[in-house]
């Protein structure tokens, strides 16, 4: 079974801007991959790269096994894209968008699945109305609709939540959920890390266009983030906890790796008198993951 | 040809035809307005090969009418579609460039078409016209709106804003139609103008498209069409080349 998508040592400059240096990715079909980094990481451009709308300079990519520059067409027929920017085309009506985008992809009779799309994405209501006439977020579910006519088997989505209310990502994501349930692969980017978290199994960090961490959700916030117990209390800790601890605020904060620590932890600063007054545990977080990558304090292993 | 290129196609027309008030409409008036003005300043003053001035006049205008909208419809719909962003819709899908170029330029050729046949509509009761031999007819406004619509593909794909564009239609395509016989004989004009007028490509389209009205014509329709499908034949591996190259649009 070939991969999803294939990358290889793709490079990619903009005048003296290296957006991708040599990029190593691969996605398995089925996956719900995460591609996280801060503005200017490269995201985008490897998205582009992925979807022929940039060349990359070296390297190569392919989507389902077909190779995006001499296999062009069978790679785009396998790939949907939701491109970042709230682009749309102001003549036409959203059933006509979607109606006309499907037929770039050479299909003629998809109306039920149109209909399935509009139903899912909330957008049945407004299926006549003329895209100029659609509020930012309306017109952000249509960009979604647009990228999903061909029941590509990768679907790509460039940040498809920024500026949207609660109801679509809610929408959105039980949609995308599904679709990856039913086989597709999907690829997303966000800055919004606790999506990225509760969605994505696997997850790749790129900055400055190369990828710095690569590894599933779960070994990643293992790897770079711990438990902490977080109390509050009268009187003093013990001082062999301190060393270990922060404070801020009033709170410590106790870090601890199994939650078999954590009744011994209590035990000891009970028995050093002191008065928890109030208590907390913190879950490991991707936000701290992303942090420390970014800040290059985890040397991650690519593998 | 596959279903993305005619629903490209389908996409082109069905765009002009949705502002058919701009696209249509407004440039039929214009014409017309030409037509008013100068057939009034001249008619009864100029014969040109044996023909009434009006008569003379109205295939020029329609002729010119084909050439403007063809080039304005794949140029605008371009330029608007890379402003907007909205070009990746049509960048994603497995849609090749050859299909990309034939069905924007045919888009604009059904537009000079739909624009011509609108100002013959509108003018040809001004004066007596006959059809000769209608094959050229069809044949040079067919070939000059391919070349037009094929310069508009590239104007569009070059230009950044739109004020590129618009330097692109008042520097190049403006005077080469305008000065290409279409409101007066080029062999009334001193011999030098003459020489100059042969080397615009605009005036063989416009001469052998006339021809197909009154069988007279200042060329040989034959040299014409030469001279057209030779334009047609160099602007069209140009532009092919260029959407191959991805330039512009695929960075
Ligand atoms: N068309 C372009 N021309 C010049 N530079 C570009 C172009 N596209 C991207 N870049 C540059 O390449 C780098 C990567 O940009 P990219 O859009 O891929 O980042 P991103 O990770 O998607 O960021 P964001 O989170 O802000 O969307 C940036 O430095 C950007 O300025
Ligand atoms: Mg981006």
């Amino acid at each position: 079974m070939s991969a999803a998508i294939r990358i290889q040592q793709v490079s990619k400059c903009f005048g003296s801007t290296q957006a991708l240096d040599r990029v190593d990715l691969e996605v398995d079909q089925g996956e719900f991959f995460g591609l996280l980094g801060p503005n200017g990481a490269g995201k985008t451009t490897l998205i582009s790269a992925l979807a022929g709308l940039v060349r990359a300079a070296a390297g190569s990519l392919s989507v389902m096994g077909h190779d995006v520059q001499s296999d062009y067409r069978a790679a785009r027929r396998h790939l949907g894209v939701v491109p970042q920017e709230l682009v749309f085309d102001p003549f036409f009506t959203v059933r006509e968008s979607l109606k006309i985008q499907s037929g770039y992809f050479g299909i003629g009779d998809n109306d039920s699945w149109i209909d399935e799309i509009l139903e899912n994405l909330g957008l049945t209501a407004k299926a006549n109305a003329n895209m100029r006439m659609l509020s930012g977020g309306m017109k952000r579910r249509v960009l979604v609709a647009q990228a999903l006519v061909h029941r590509p088997p990768v679907i790509v989505l460039d940040e498809p939540t920024a500026g949207v209310d609660v109801e679509l990502r809610q929408t959105l994501w039980a949609f995308i959920r599904r679709l990856n349930e039913e086989g597709h692969t999907i690829v997303l980017t966000t800055h919004y890390l606790e999506e990225a978290e509760s969605l994505c199994g696997r997850i790749a960090m790129l900055q400055s266009g190369r990828v710095v961490a690569l590894d599933t959700t779960a070994r990643l916030l293992r790897r770079f983030s711990t438990h902490t117990l977080r109390l509050r209390s009268h009187g003093e800790i013990p001082a062999d906890l301190v060393r270990g601890a922060a404070q801020s605020g009033g709170w410590w904060s106790l870090p601890f790796d199994n939650f078999e620590e954590v009744e011994p932890l209590l035990a000891r600063i009970r028995a050093a008198g002191c008065r928890i007054d109030d208590l907390e545990i913190g879950k490991p977080d991707l936000e701290e993951v992303f942090i420390r990558v970014m800040q290059g304090q985890a040397e991650a292993p690519v593998n | 040809m596959g279903h993305g290129f005619s629903t490209l196609l389908y996409k082109e027309v069905l765009r002009f035809w949705k502002v058919a008030s701009q696209t249509v409409a407004a440039p039929v008036l214009t014409s017309l307005l030409y037509l008013l003005i100068f057939s009034h300043v001249l008619e009864g003053h100029v014969k040109i090969h044996g023909i009434a001035y009006t008569a003379f006049l109205i295939p020029g205008l329609v002729m010119m009418s084909v050439l403007q909208n063809a080039f304005a419809n794949s140029s605008s719909s371009l330029i608007q579609s890379k402003v907007t962003g909205n070009i990746v819709f049509v960048l994603l899908p497995p849609i090749s460039y050859l299909e990309f170029f034939l069905a924007y330029v045919l888009a604009s050729v059904v537009r000079g078409f739909v624009v011509g046949a609108g100002v013959l509509l509108a003018t040809f009761w001004f004066a007596p016209l006959t059809f000769a031999q209608p094959q050229w007819i069809f044949v040079f406004a067919l070939m000059g709106g391919a070349i037009l619509g094929s310069l508009g593909v590239i104007a569009g794909i070059w230009a950044d804003k739109f004020d590129q564009l618009a330097a692109f239609q008042n520097f190049l395509i403006m005077p080469l139609t305008f000065l290409s016989g279409v409101f007066y004989s080029i062999s009334s004009l001193p011999l030098f103008w003459q020489h100059v007028s042969h080397w615009n490509p605009v005036f063989y389209m416009i001469d052998g498209f006339r021809h197909g009205f009154f069988g007279v014509s200042a060329a040989s329709p034959w040299l014409s069409l030469a001279v057209v499908g030779v334009c047609l034949a160099v602007l069209t591996v140009f532009t092919l080349n260029l959407l191959k190259r991805g330039y512009k649009l695929r960075a």
